[in-house]
């Protein structure tokens, strides 16, 4: 169920959705699931909406009363945080040419704290800020939390940037990390990790996190996640990494123009080479799309344009956890990336893909997935099926396709003899 | 007594910047800059592929995305000898003209115009009279029509009237300091939305080239994007003819509603070419989008328009004799900032810098500041000593008095309508006009220039974009040093790297806003923020909850606070600088 919202021509979110033609039905269903995150929340902290004022401690929060209490609320507020970061997704999230961010800040939401594109400063900004976080708003976070030396790293305010999540985060409804920063870490978490920058669900584990990844996601999936809060009827569907399944469920890989080339064998071998010019795969140029889960081929960059790999680029697979250690060097073929070796590992216990080689790209990236669920209770445990897995058994097709990359020299014989050892506390 | 007032968070910016002032009588007194955001690429990228290190380091800032990652590429290129072709590089140069173009528009529309528009006096406002506003100061845009106007003034009255002004929450509405008409600022509303859907629109030729944006790809040694008129799977006519109309389009933005705009409120608002005067002093290596690997004082291989205005550097406005620019008279001083040398140094020449964290700041959650010795994650760059200004102003004046003739013409005629000086450049006007000013140049020479002799050549052929002869680490010296200015956005920017074995061993980014945002050096001499506010003491601060005053001069730079603070090296490891 999808459909647009045609502004906050209402009083309340009820009327409005009424308006864009949402059945009370639906709504409830919507409501349902935000019961059931909450519950989530709940059953760590005790963490309940404030709307949700319920005479009985304890009791699970109904999809009835999420309808009632979200229902009645006025435009929905949205406390949008800058933590460590580089304002790309901010850009980004500007440049969503769906759901524009005209239609979110003047029509569809409160967006009362932005430090990028808000009228007050100061002590203005921070009483907006103090005020919209005692009531139930949406929490969205770009940037990562520098935990080390007590948070000197960041501070806004005076406060640590994990003092202002906090803070933000204690009555927020839903919690939108978006972007590779703030889910992940991202850059400045890469080696040695000087900051200590971890993402934000390190930091708030009593209550989902949506992980909108990508450094930057593409501005319409940062948008659309918050409108399907508003419009979709449930929250998202996300996968073991918290990514919301409508953008993250294909591997780049798998949804690849150039896919036929890399099924024929037909590989790039240098840039700005015939191949290149004809549109080959750029595999053996490093490309980490075999890896990377991410709606990059078909909804694309700047209304739709173009995008990466389109460009002539490799992917550097910016959407998956810790990209800038376990894909670089970005020029080396996979597998001769660190992460590599290590999801070698989980994929054996994963899938029950023992017996397969490492260039079996075919498989790693659904690994990937397997990997994380452990970890992350809150979010969805099943892994990631995309076109290319090797369910067990059919083993002797996937080798069949790898075949072809196995017979590609090296692109840098130096580094694939030796990959350079990979810290593997960081990437666990 | 004086009053204390501090900004943080100071919005509307890149970044995380806090400014603590004493104030006396409506009037600041005392300023501090202060940087309180740091991330440490430069040693995150130590020990890693040269050819990776645009990606990390592009990442130092997503507003002026691109940059960062053509300095890396280029002053790589420098070390290693790799030769990019023509065509890679006038990719790269509209890349950074789109780049710079569609930042300026951001500032000026999103960042900046809220301190001199009243977006709650819109409401009140004749759309008839605000499209007779837009024709009265020149802007023939498309978007001056009254039903347009009169369908933002209602968008603006139905936030009013929900009493939930989203962005517009805690503004300083009503300000006496606020002096545009209701018309004026309907008129503003309007082209602040006018410009958010059209910078969408700018930076697609990002897009095209680098595959996405913000944080386009590109590639040591050219681009990744085959150009080849012969085939569907690189850029081809299909794509070029978007490119010539988005070239177009741009400038047709930038003339008919930008500049107009800038110009008018300016006007409007004529005292602040006494407001905020910084530092007489200002450096460039030419106009926006000059790109050198290596000495920018020697002619490149492919020399372009940017680099008609020569390197130099102007000393206490000392307009008519520019002097030659000389790296070497480059330092870094910590005095002020949480950082040391050893030894107890407060100064170095960046041949010898070092950058070792050593935080002396209260413990969080923080009150005040200015009172420590040390205060900033900044470091101040100065020139022979001097703090210097860069950025749109130092380029336009430099431009100016090298008598570039379109500068010159569009100064000239800036300066005779409003009746100012051209010293009263210097100050929070006179910066957001130089940057209007040179956004029309800049997006000039893209549409006239740069995008005609791309198509010129690939006409005659020409669709190389990639030199694959040193691309490989063999092909390397075993330790090779290189370095590269551009001119960005925000002003002058250079990355400098070495390296060894096929690892970068050392790099250094030397950023504008570091020029800009630096705190006191161990002469107490103020950073150009502190300067523009403090300098004189006249700047006005009317009252101290709501410092509107200020903020004005602030965003008159165009602050990006990720930039200017982004090294760090906990091991106190020498960050050597290449001269060579």
């Amino acid at each position: 169920m999808t459909y647009t919202m045609d502004g906050w021509q209402e009083p309340t979110l009820a009327e409005n959705l009424e308006r864009a033609g949402v059945s009370r039905r639906d709504f409830l269903k919507f409501c349902g699931g935000l019961a059931a995150a909450f519950a989530a929340g709940s059953a760590v902290m005790g963490s309940v909406p404030r709307a949700l004022a319920d005479p009985t401690p304890g009791a699970p929060v109904t999809g009835t009363q999420v309808a009632d209490a979200l229902g009645s609320m006025t435009k929905p507020n949205v406390v949008w945080l800058q933590l460590q970061e580089c304002t790309g997704c901010m850009e980004s999230a500007l440049r969503s040419g769906g759901t524009t961010v005209e239609d979110v800040v003047l029509n569809l939401l409160s967006v009362n704290y932005n430090e990028l594109v808000m009228a007050a400063a100061g002590d203005a900004a921070n009483s907006v800020l103090d005020k919209t976080n005692e009531d139930d708003h949406i929490l969205v976070v770009n940037g990562s939390i520098p935990t080390k030396d007590n948070g000197i790293y960041c501070t806004i305010g005076g406060k640590s940037a994990e003092t202002v999540l906090r803070e933000s985060a204690e009555h927020a409804v839903a919690v939108l990390a978006v972007g590779a920063c703030a889910v992940f870490g991202s850059v400045q978490a890469s080696r040695p990790n000087p900051t200590g920058a971890v993402g934000v669900d390190q930091i708030i584990t009593n209550k989902p996190v949506i992980n909108v990844s990508g450094c930057p996601p593409i501005g319409e999936v940062i948008m659309a996640t918050i409108a399907y809060y508003l419009t979709h009827g449930d929250v998202p569907k996300t996968d073991a990494e918290g990514r919301p399944m409508f953008a993250y469920d294909q591997r780049i890989h798998d949804s690849c123009p150039r896919r036929a080339h890399f099924d024929a064998g037909q590989y790039v071998r240098s840039f700005d080479d015939e191949a290149a010019r004809t549109g080959w795969c750029l595999y053996d140029m490093g490309c980490k799309g075999p890896s990377t889960f991410s709606p990059c081929p078909f909804v694309q960059w700047n209304g739709r344009t173009s995008w990466p790999i389109g460009a002539g680029h490799p992917c550097l697979g910016c959407t998956e956890k810790d990209f800038f250690d376990r894909f670089t060097p970005f020029y080396n073929r996979l597998p001769q990336v660190p992460g590599f070796g290590v999801e070698t590992t989980a994929e054996k216990v994963g899938l029950g893909l023992v017996g397969l080689t490492v260039a079996a790209v075919g498989v790693h990236a659904g690994v990937t997935a397997i990997r994380k669920s452990a970890a992350k209770k809150t979010h969805d445990e099943t892994p990631l099926e995309a076109f290319g897995d090797a369910p067990a058994g059919e083993q002797a097709a996937v080798a069949a396709v790898v075949e072809v990359p196995e017979e590609i020299p090296a692109a840098s014989p130096q580094a694939s003899d030796t990959p350079p050892t990979t810290d593997s506390e960081k990437t666990e | 007594m004086a009053d204390r007032v501090v900004i943080d968070p100071l919005t509307r910016i890149e970044g995380h910047l806090r400014i603590e002032l004493e104030t006396d009588s409506g009037v600041i007194s005392k300023a501090w800059s202060e940087a309180t955001q740091f991330r440490g690429i430069e040693t995150i990228v130590l020990g890693r592929d040269p050819r990776d290190v645009w990606a990390f380091t592009q990442r130092i800032c997503g507003v002026c995305t691109t940059v960062h990652a053509i300095a890396s590429i280029t002053a790589v290129e420098n070390a290693i000898g790799s030769n990019p072709p023509q065509q890679a590089l006038l990719i790269r140069d509209m890349v950074l003209a789109a780049q710079e173009v569609q930042d300026h528009v951001i500032h000026f529309y999103h960042l900046h115009a809220l301190d001199w528009v009243d977006v709650a006096s819109a409401a009140t406002a004749d759309p008839a009279k605000a499209v007779a506003f837009a024709e009265q100061i020149g802007s023939t845009w498309k978007g001056n029509n009254i039903d347009r106007m009169t369908a933002v003034r209602d968008t603006v009255v139905n936030l009013v009237n929900s009493g939930q002004l989203s962005i517009f929450t805690g503004g300083y509405w009503g300000h006496p300091a606020y002096k545009l008409p209701p018309e004026a600022n309907l008129m503003a509303v309007a082209h602040y939305l006018d410009a958010l859907e059209f910078q969408r629109t700018m930076i697609k030729i990002n897009t095209v080239f680098g595959g996405k944006n913000p944080h386009p790809n590109f590639l040591v040694g050219g681009m990744a994007c085959t150009i080849d008129p012969n085939h569907s799977a690189s850029i081809n006519q299909v794509q070029l003819a978007d490119v010539q109309n988005w070239v177009n389009d741009t400038l047709d933005f930038v003339k008919s509603c930008y500049v107009p705009d800038a110009t008018a409120i300016v006007g409007v608002y004529k005292e602040y070419f006494d407001i905020g005067a910084s530092s007489p002093n200002y450096m460039a290596v030419g106009m926006s989008g000059a790109t050198y690997g290596g000495d920018p004082n020697k002619t490149p291989r492919y020399p372009t328009p940017m680099m008609d205005v020569k390197p130099g550097v102007i000393i206490n406005n000392d307009f008519a004799h520019p002097q030659p620019f000389d790296p070497t008279l480059i330092s870094e001083s910590i005095a002020s900032s949480w950082m040391s040398y050893a030894g107890g140094a407060q100064t170095l020449t960046p041949d010898k810098g070092e950058t070792t964290v050593a935080y002396t700041g209260p413990a969080l959650p923080y009150t005040w500041l200015g009172d420590n010795d040390e205060y900033s994650w900044c470091k101040s760059p100065r020139y022979d000593g001097k703090p210097v200004q860069v950025g749109p102003l130092a380029r336009v004046l430099l431009a100016y008095s090298q008598n570039h003739p379109r500068t010159k013409e569009l100064v000239d005629g800036a300066v005779a309508t409003l009746g100012i000086t051209l010293e009263q450049m210097n100050s929070t006007a006179g910066r957001t006009l130089a940057r209007a000013v040179e956004c029309l140049t800049s997006a000039e020479i893209l549409a006239n220039d740069t995008l005609p002799l791309f198509m010129k050549n690939l006409q005659g052929g020409d669709i190389s974009v990639f030199d694959p002869s040193k691309w490989e680490p063999s092909s390397w010296p075993k330790q090779a040093s290189g370095y590269a200015f551009v001119e960005v956005a925000r002003g002058n920017l250079s990355h400098w790297v070495t390296i060894e074995n096929g690892e970068v061993s050392r790099y250094q980014a030397v950023v504008p806003t570091t020029w800009l945002t630096g705190p006191r050096d161990e002469n107490g001499q103020m950073g150009p923020y502190e300067v523009s506010l403090a300098g004189d003491g006249k700047h006005p601060l009317v009252d101290p909850t709501q410092p509107l005053e200020p903020l004005r001069t602030i965003h008159s730079f165009d602050p990006c606070m990720s930039c200017a603070v982004h090294i760090l090296d906990p091991d106190g490891q020498e960050l050597l600088v290449a001269t060579s």
